[in-house]
């Protein structure tokens, strides 16, 4: 089974998916990332899905389950660099992702972090 | 004319007189075109054939028989062939009839039928002619430029009416330059728009919200009174999506929001409010 890699850049946890995500390994980046933001003391989590090309209900309610259980852990987390494709058939699909923030593209995604960390003071 | 040819002209116009009825039925059964339809045709070039063979009002009932069948879906065969299967019906009656000059009359009158059915054809092309060109129109109309008006900050000017497939268009589109340009805001700007029913407020909403999900922020302006009435009144909810009158006032929003700061865009307001002593 393929694993997700969690990237440590600063007081971030940098989440790329590169792969098809199967159930199996959804569940597994979950536990992973869970652990990592704990052990790591990370602050802020970012997923890029710029790679992602399919979604399903699935994935979105994936992405909506990490933002909760970090946000439990302390952690904020930024869904970055979404395919308009991908976007329309969410809205479509009736999902909006509540309680996900959402960036362009890394970059974006790393610089809101920081705001709402400052915003925190 | 020759007298022999005038003579089985006159014969084959009294056939075609004399045996109206079994004639139109016939005709009606072969081509399978309602009889009303056939009868006035009929009369038409009845009255031409007796006259001065002038061909004009068959020509004009002909034109409109193909237009109206030609946007109903009908093929340029079957309307020639409504006009080519009285050939066979008068056949018929010319054979019951059996004379020679009856036989020559119908040879001329064959070649005239003939006229008439390419008549038809050409009709129908030109009927399908324009139904291409007012498409071709339509499909211009559903080019809409993303226009970027700062740094970050994209708008869409929509100009007329909205329905699911240009909205699609239009948000395919939007969000693309979004991604493209990495613009945190984006301007829907609805002042083109005539009306706005349920449905083009639920696409406007799903656009905003799409954008939502890639990380950018939607304002829709150009709501004009009349608008904001019926939106009202149909009870759609905008939730907490920003709202503009002017495209102005949302670029000013925009402007703010992405830190820019925008010197007497508030002036305007100032004359609104009601001074307190």
């Amino acid at each position: 089974m393929e694993r997700v890699p969690i990237l440590k850049l600063g007081d971030i946890l940098i989440v790329s998916i590169q792969i098809d995500l199967d159930d199996q390994s959804v569940l597994t980046l979950q536990e992973d990332l869970a652990e990592t933001v704990v052990s790591r003391g990370a602050r802020g989590v970012i997923i890029d899905i710029t790679a992602v090309e399919i979604v399903d209900s699935f994935i979105g309610r994936m992405l909506s389950t990490i933002a909760a259980m970090t946000r439990m852990l302390d952690a904020e987390t930024v869904v970055v660099g979404m395919r308009p494709a991908v976007a329309i058939t969410l809205v479509e699909l009736g999902l909006s992702l509540g309680g996900v923030r959402t960036a362009l593209n890394l970059e974006k995604g790393v610089v809101m972090l920081e705001h709402a960390r400052s915003a925190e003071g | 004319m020759t007298v022999p040819a005038d003579a089985a002209r006159r014969r084959i116009v009294e056939i075609f007189t004399s045996q109206e009825e079994p004639l139109l039925r016939r005709w009606s059964q072969i081509s399978g075109a309602p009889i009303d339809e056939l009868r006035d045709l009929h009369q038409a070039l009845r009255t031409a054939l007796v006259g001065d063979a002038d061909l004009a009002d068959v020509r004009g009932l002909l034109g409109e028989l193909s237009r109206s069948r030609a946007r109903q879906g009908y093929t340029p065969s079957d309307t020639a062939r409504v006009v080519f299967s009285l050939k066979e019906a008068v056949y018929e009656q010319v054979e019951a009839d059996g004379q020679t000059e009856a036989l020559r009359g119908f040879a001329w009158l064959s070649r005239l039928i003939d006229d008439l059915g390419l008549f038809t054809f050409e009709t129908y092309s030109a009927a399908r002619e324009k139904i291409i060109i007012d498409q071709a129109e339509q499909l211009l109309e559903l080019s809409t430029p993303v226009v970027k008006l700062w740094e970050g900050i994209v708008a869409v000017p929509l100009v007329g009416t909205l329905d699911s497939a240009r909205t699609q268009v239009v948000m395919e589109k939007l969000l693309q330059t979004l991604v493209d340009t990495g613009s945190e805001h984006a301007v829907i700007d609805i002042t083109g728009v005539p009306a706005v029913d349920t449905e083009v407020a639920q696409h406007l909403l799903k656009t905003v919200v799409a954008a939502r999900l890639m990380g950018a922020e939607c304002v829709i302006s150009g709501i004009r009174p009349q608008i904001a009435h019926t939106i009202v009144t149909l009870g759609i909810e905008f939730g907490d999506i920003v709202t503009k009158a002017s495209l102005a006032d949302a670029l000013a929003y925009a402007l703010t929001r992405s830190g820019v700061q925008v010197k007497g865009a508030a002036t305007t307001r100032v004359a609104v409010r009601a001074e307190r002593g």
